[in-house]
């Protein structure tokens, strides 16, 4: 584990009315790794940023970011982080570029090489007015100034939901740079196969809490693989195994990994022609935690 | 036209209680007018002398109109109420409509609309059925209120439909407008405009006696419909008819333009921000550079307008040898000219308060849309977010009522040839309007930070403040009722004693609200999206 806990959430509550965001968060994002903040819509991803943010109070628990209270010591470190809102509203009188340079300026300044560079890279018209742009083009305005700020940690929140595939791609090198910078980044998403590209470890949420968190690699250890084969005979017993299809000489079944060695014995007894066997994608995680009944 | 019923019944379940409220107001005070002037001036003398009085003020007929027919109830009760209610009908048409075309085009809600079946004119003729609708029906409650309160009929229809036909006007100046602009801002500002030039007009017609300038403005017709003292039906008639035909232009244009545009085109701006845009303070002046340099504009024309007039009031009444007897007892014409333009400076503090209560609502609209949020996640304390839009509320209503107490010194001066002086003294008198705006300026404040959800009782404080001042004195409210109004306090300028202490606690009053609600929306919740 590299460094410290740069996002320290334990226990954090918030509710609004009788609808209860948060209930019991704990998170915890180490510096210089790049974490997915992963779940779906309405699960608190947004309230737990704006919490991280001194936008809103928790009713409870701890929050610790950068080493410094969120709401207390707000002000100081908004200079050391950038936030991209899921949602970006521009000011209809200001060009994109005035927004760039006027939200880096409030941080405390921003690399006009990098904006420049950035620009090129997103495919920006930075004279267009703030009521011009797409959603995706407000979007890039936001992360061109949040890229280019000089800040240890970058907040983004579904930061690609209006980007086409191809600045999906440029935003994919540009958090890989960041990462080379040495920069943290909390990337909330629910676009699982770019948090399986760019995130190192991955916190899922679910109503209000995290249900699975750790390194791809952990997640995976935990379920099962898929093995698909091509025997010349179908076994009688296929112990430890679930899910199990048969079509022809073909089987198609779900095991778990301290198993995956006796199942492999009794299929090679049985002949095998043709062997394929898949990690979970992280999209089979993330419906085995969603589709069970909460 | 399809889909048109739908739109309107969505419109009637958004809007129940804001436009109840509206015509519950509008034709409240009517009645409470109409009632109080029935109890207060019983008999024919007493009218006929309140008559004489109203005549010898042309200050009061600025803000109200001639009296057409002080014998009669009704004949008072239309002067009275003529200018107020029309002033009312309109901000409540011109508001309707733009909330239901262009605000919801510019919020996008416009776009899952029209991928709907639904006629490509139907939203824009569900806000006008809307709009119009309330007017009409402003006017069926007026007639029977007026009715039932012993008035005659036809003449209170009259009065009922005078009034409908100018909201009726503000309907379709607002279906154009929301056509013109992107914004519904910006198009609630345009009409607003036309409507302050329509009051100008009138005023300026009717307090120098130039006919012809009150007839160009809708709301000099609604006065000389003449109701109860005449009733001119056929200049309801060309009411509904300038109305019909803004209705006509406004569909040209709608039809020429596509859905989120508007017929103004918008222009590229610069790629990089100038050297001075690095602080939330120059953020909140390039938000509100625009509506500032248009309200000072307004107020150039509105002081301008007021200075040229002042010395004309003194000269009609030159003409007429009982009013120059009761003007000798008044003080002379000097007097005269001065209570005029103490009364108009008057007004140009009250609207100074829209524009204040505004600019502070600015945080709110900023906050509501999420554009407070990226600026928040930046190193910016809340106390300076705040601070920096108050700043523009507070000095931006100093310098509009300056830009306007120059115009009219400028303009008043030079037909009184004595320039320096009455710059002087009219700059003065803006300036002892500056506490109570900043007052009204506060309380939008303490609501914003400490109720976010009640900031409309900003803008109902402000039209209290307004109500109390114009009818107070009429309906002889009692003397702590009328002073809860900040604008109660200040000392009658110019010609009146300056009282330096109402000024002091005002102002006092006024930060200490301003710093309370700036506290408590540092202590509260973004509100996001």
């Amino acid at each position: 584990m590299p460094g410290d806990p740069v996002v320290l959430l334990s226990g954090l509550t918030k509710s609004f009315g009788t609808v209860r965001a948060l209930a019991g968060l704990d998170l915890s994002v180490q510096a210089g790794e790049v974490h997915g903040f992963l779940g779906p819509n309405g699960a608190g991803k947004t309230t737990a940023l704006r919490i991280l943010l001194g936008l809103l109070r928790a009713d409870s628990g701890h929050a610790e970011l950068l080493g410094g209270h969120p709401w207390r010591d707000s002000v100081e470190l908004h200079r050391r982080l950038a936030y991209v809102p899921g949602d970006v509203v521009l000011w209809p009188t200001l060009s994109g570029g005035e927004a760039i340079d006027l939200l880096g300026r409030l941080r405390g300044g921003l690399d006009q090489q990098r904006k420049q560079a950035l620009l090129e890279r997103f495919d920006l018209d930075p004279t267009k007015k703030g009521r011009a742009y797409s959603k995706g083009n407000r979007q890039k305005v936001a992360l061109i100034a949040a890229l280019a700020s000089h800040v240890e940690l970058l907040l983004l929140d579904e930061p690609t939901a209006g980007l086409d595939p191809l600045m999906e791609t440029a935003f994919r090198a540009c958090v890989n740079d960041e990462r080379g910078n040495g920069r943290t980044v909390l990337l909330s998403s629910h676009i699982l196969s770019e948090v399986e590209a760019l995130c190192d470890r991955v916190s899922i949420i679910r109503a209000g809490r995290i249900v699975e968190s750790g390194t791809l690699a952990q997640l995976r250890h935990l379920t099962r693989n898929t093995v698909t084969a091509e025997l010349d005979r179908i076994p009688d017993h296929l112990p430890g195994v679930h899910n199990l299809v048969a079509e022809g000489t073909r089987v198609t079944f779900e095991v778990e990994p301290p198993r995956l060695g006796q199942v492999l014995r009794t299929l090679s007894d049985a002949g095998v022609r043709n062997l394929t066997c898949r990690p979970p994608t992280l999209e089979e995680l993330f419906l085995r935690h969603y589709q069970a009944a909460p | 036209m399809t889909g048109t019923l739908s739109l309107i019944r969505l419109a009637l379940r958004r809007d129940r209680l804001l436009l109840a409220a509206w015509i519950l107001l509008i034709v409240g005070m009517t009645a409470a007018t109409a009632s109080a002037i029935a109890e207060l001036y019983p008999g024919m003398a007493q009218r006929v002398a309140l008559g004489v009085t109203i005549g010898s003020t042309p200050a009061l007929q600025a803000l109200t109109g001639p009296v057409y027919d002080a014998t009669s109830v009704g004949g008072l009760t239309a002067w009275r109420a003529t200018t107020l209610v029309t002033v009312l009908v309109a901000l409540m048409s011109l508001f309707t409509v733009t909330r239901h075309t262009r605000a919801e085009e510019e919020s996008g809600r416009a776009e899952l609309i029209g991928a709907c079946p639904v006629g490509r004119q139907a939203i824009p003729a569900a806000a006008i059925i809307v709009a119009a609708g309330a007017n009409l029906l402003i006017a069926l409650l007026l007639t029977a209120a007026l009715t039932e309160l012993g008035l005659p009929v036809a003449s209170a229809l009259a009065f009922g439909l005078a009034i409908a036909a100018t909201g009726w006007v503000f309907t379709a100046v607002a279906a154009v407008t929301s056509q013109l602009t992107e914004h519904a801002k910006s198009a609630n500002a345009l009409a607003v405009a036309v409507l302050g030039l329509a009051f100008l007009l009138r005023a300026g017609g009717d307090a120098a006696g130039i006919e012809a300038l009150s007839w160009i403005s809708p709301l000099g017709w609604a006065q000389r419909v003449r109701a109860f003292a005449g009733d001119r039906w056929w200049v309801i008639g060309l009411t509904v008819l300038v109305a019909l035909l803004l209705g006509a232009i406004a569909a040209a244009l709608a039809r020429r333009r596509d859905l989120g545009s508007g017929v103004l085109p918008s222009r590229a701006g610069p790629a990089a921000a100038p050297p001075y845009l690095n602080s939330p303070l120059a953020l909140a002046w390039r938000l509100h550079r625009g509506s500032l340099l248009a309200w000072s504009a307004g107020f150039a024309v509105a002081g301008g307008l007021f200075g040229a007039l002042a010395q004309s009031v003194g000269e009609i009444l030159r003409d007429n040898a009982q009013l120059a007897q009761i003007l000798q007892r008044l003080g002379g014409a000097q007097a005269l000219i001065d209570t005029f333009l103490a009364a108009q400076t008057g007004l140009l503090g009250l609207v100074a308060g829209g524009y204040a209560v505004q600019a502070v609502l600015r945080l709110q609209a900023e906050e509501a849309t999420s554009r407070a949020e990226p600026v928040l996640a930046a190193a910016v304390p809340r106390r300076q977010w705040t601070l920096s839009h108050l700043i523009m509320a507070f000095g931006g209503a100093a310098m509009i009522l300056s830009v306007g107490g120059l115009t009219e010194g400028l303009a008043h001066g030079t037909r009184a040839s004595d320039i320096g002086r009455q710059v002087v003294r009219l700059l003065g008198a803006v300036w002892v309007q500056v506490p109570a705006v900043w007052v009204t300026a506060g309380l939008a404040m303490l609501l914003y930070g400490a109720l976010p959800q009640l900031t409309a009782l900003a803008w109902a404080a402000l039209v209290a403040f307004a109500l109390l001042g114009q009818l107070g004195e009429v309906l002889r409210l009692p003397e702590w009722l009328q002073r809860v109004s900040p604008y109660a306090h200040l000392p009658q300028m110019p010609g009146g004693e300056l009282d330096a202490v109402p000024l002091l606690w005002l102002t006092a009053l006024a930060l200490t609200l301003a710093t309370a609600g700036t506290t408590a929306f540092a202590r509260r919740d973004l509100i996001g999206t």
